[in-house]
């Protein structure tokens, strides 16, 4: 490998002027991606016509509170808040319910019919009906419109069966099977009360994963819930923030005659802004956590595909 | 490059050879019970005792971990019911569909291709493959090098502490939801919104962004490098670390510049990642995120916008053609299963890696 290698010298090739480009641009990066949040922020809480001329940049400007107690007092936006809050919580059970014991049983080299099981669930990752076929058994199964939909549909998914496969192959020792064989305890104890136990970041990976999904998850109630009653944050949401969008737009460019709809606008813009940060905020609580075993779980699926 | 990749794989043969050790076991385990023993008794009878034995045996394991298939039988009927149901369904591509008569009973097409013929021959089947086509290259292109830049570069950060600052905030946009970015971004493009801000601040006239159809793939592209480099740099770095600090002493003992490590070194030892995540992103390039796209979706845009998924989804769950629907979906699937299956085969041949 050396001899390709020229030595070279000045200061712009070396080391030291790479590692200060590097922090430079890796700042810029960092400015890039944090910003647009920290402006959602200061915007939620400014007053609307100083951010729309441009006034607030960095720390907000003539506070006030109006958007978030708009939001609060609106009864569609709350329900779907609850409503997200259930799928999220019961849907996360029932995906750990669902997930865990199955990739335990697929890590068991003693378990007869592992190659099977791992095969019919692999061809699910590269294949499937599409959503016309799905759309169509859903519907026969009696759950359109059906809040359990919301619950049932990606129950599982092999991409974390194979995360979790890895981690209790890695992480269990066959030893640790056979002692507890040897003992007499049966699959079911040595499970619940010594595999999951030691487990821990697994579950704690699976059960974030799962649950950032179902709280961010749009597409499975627009396809199956029509019933306002039921209609998850992210579906309430998109009728706020997206669907006025274009007529504000046109508004703003109609001039000052509609004067008292421009007002009701501006408010507009003050709750979309909030509204993204109620939204977000259970996600970032969760962020902490996420950091600390999210690289993990993504490091742990990575050894295989 | 190829000897850094080898020697990687040596310090690993764990990794590498397992699958194969397994099975030559299996086999010599099998031909094992095979042979010995049972020789001067018939050959029927041999035969029926042998597999008895086996049964015998094959029972015993299965009974004795009886309680592994309660464990596995959620997940087994989740996917009959949710993926080999509607797989079966399929058949409704050739098939008219008849909602009383369900997947089965609902009559075949006449001729069979009826449903992609359709799709083929109308005016909108050259748009939507290009619009689709088109938008999945421009977001591989821009989206695939940015997380291992990103990573290369992060890795090189000694303070740890703004190391740390880094990765945190990069991949914090992951956990944004779809519905919350585009509403973002449309409110950063606005007329009076950041982006005419800052633009103003260098004494740029505001800009309509969002009313312009030739934007409407760089917004959905670069929006989701902002949303998902982070994310995707995060699997490169785990690769990085990897990487044996012997490799950087020889290459600093034989005059190597940072950046001559990082193409030498680095990049090498990373690329079994990096062509397991090309091969990943190549099999789904027709699966853009068809949430995005139709949240996006204007009527002014629709030129521009309507890609394979969105217009499935059109055809299908708003205006109810099942049949025609499902074939569009159908080539859509084959499209994607075709194209994974030739580029891993083309990587197995080049490198070494491949996904099965």
């Amino acid at each position: 490998m050396s001899a390709g290698l020229k030595r070279n010298k000045g200061f712009f090739r070396s080391d030291k002027a790479f590692d200060i480009v590097n922090i430079v641009i890796l700042t810029v990066v960092l400015l890039i991606c944090a910003y647009p949040l920290w402006f959602i922020i200061i915007a939620s809480v400014s007053n609307p016509d100083l951010v729309n001329t441009g006034k607030v940049w960095l720390w907000p400007k003539d506070v006030s509170f109006t958007g978030y107690k708009n939001l609060f007092g609106d009864p569609s936006i709350m329900r779907g808040y609850r409503n997200t809050l259930l799928y999220t919580f019961g849907g996360t059970v029932l995906n750990l319910f669902v997930t865990l014991p199955a990739a335990y049983a697929l890590s068991r080299k003693d378990f007869v019919g592992r190659k099977f099981f791992n095969i019919m669930f692999l061809v699910t990752m590269f294949f499937s009906g599409g959503l016309i076929p799905t759309f169509l058994t859903v519907k026969a199964l009696g759950l359109y419109n059906n809040p359990w939909v919301m619950v049932i549909l990606g129950a599982t998914s092999m991409t974390n069966i194979i995360i979790s496969r890895t981690f209790f192959q890695s992480n269990i020792p066959d030893e640790l099977q056979e002692a507890a064989r040897i003992d007499g305890c049966g699959n079911f104890r040595l499970f619940c009360q010594i595999v999951l136990p030691i487990s821990s970041a697994i579950v704690a990976v699976m059960a974030l994963f799962f649950a950032v999904t179902h709280w961010n998850g749009y597409f499975t109630a627009m396809i199956y819930i029509r019933n306002e009653e039921w209609k998850p944050l992210q579906i309430v949401m998109r009728e706020v923030l997206l669907q006025s969008q274009f007529n504000a737009e046109m508004l703003q460019q109609g001039g000052d005659t509609l004067g008292m709809l421009q007002e009701e606008l501006r408010a507009a813009e003050q709750i979309r802004y909030a509204l993204i940060v109620v939204a977000s905020i259970p996600v970032m609580l969760l962020y902490p956590f996420i950091q600390k075993y999210f690289v993990k779980g993504v490091t742990v699926g990575a050894v295989k595909g | 490059m190829n000897g850094i990749l080898k020697k990687e794989k040596a310090r690993f043969p764990q990794k590498a050879g397992s699958p194969q050790k397994v099975i030559s076991h299996q086999k010599a385990m099998s031909s094992q019970k095979t042979l010995g023993k049972d020789e001067g008794r018939s050959l029927k009878e041999r035969g029926g005792e042998r597999r008895r034995r086996r049964w015998a045996k094959l029972w015993l394991r299965i009974r004795r971990n009886w309680v592994l298939y309660l464990f596995i039988l959620p997940a087994f009927l989740y996917f009959l019911i949710f993926a080999y149901v509607p797989m079966y369904g399929i058949q409704i591509a050739f098939k008219d569909f008849v909602a009383t008569k369900g997947f089965v009973d609902s009559p075949w097409a006449d001729p069979i291709w009826k449903h992609f013929k359709t799709f083929f021959s109308s005016v909108y089947f050259m748009d939507v493959f290009k619009n689709t086509i088109g938008l999945s290259l421009y977001y591989i292109l821009a989206s695939f090098p940015v997380p291992i830049i990103l990573a290369l570069m992060v890795n090189e950060v000694k303070n740890t502490k703004f190391k740390k600052l880094v990765q945190n905030f990069t991949y914090m946009p992951y956990f944004i939801s779809t519905v919350v970015l585009v509403g973002m971004v449309q409110l950063f493009l606005a007329k009076t919104g950041l982006f005419n801000q800052i633009g103003a601040l260098f004494g740029a006239e505001p800009k309509l962004f969002l009313q312009k159809d030739g934007l409407f793939n760089d917004i959905y592209v670069w929006s989701g490098v902002w949303q998902v480099s982070g994310y995707s740099a995060v699997i490169y770095i785990a690769a990085l670390t990897g990487v044996s600090p012997e490799l950087h002493e020889a290459a600093i003992m034989d005059g190597a510049t940072k950046l001559q490590r990082i193409r030498h070194v680095n990049l090498p030892a990373i690329m079994p990642t990096i062509v397991t995540m090309l091969i990943m992103s190549v099999g789904g390039i027709m699966n853009l995120s068809f949430e995005k796209v139709l949240l996006m979706q204007t009527d002014s845009n629709l030129m521009v916008s309507e890609v394979i998924s969105t217009y499935v989804y059109k055809l299908g769950i708003q205006k109810a053609q099942f049949s025609l629907s499902s074939a569009v979906g159908l080539f859509n699937n084959l499209i994607n299963v075709t194209l994974l299956i030739i580029v891993n085969k083309i990587s197995a041949k080049i490198s070494d890696t491949s996904l099965w």
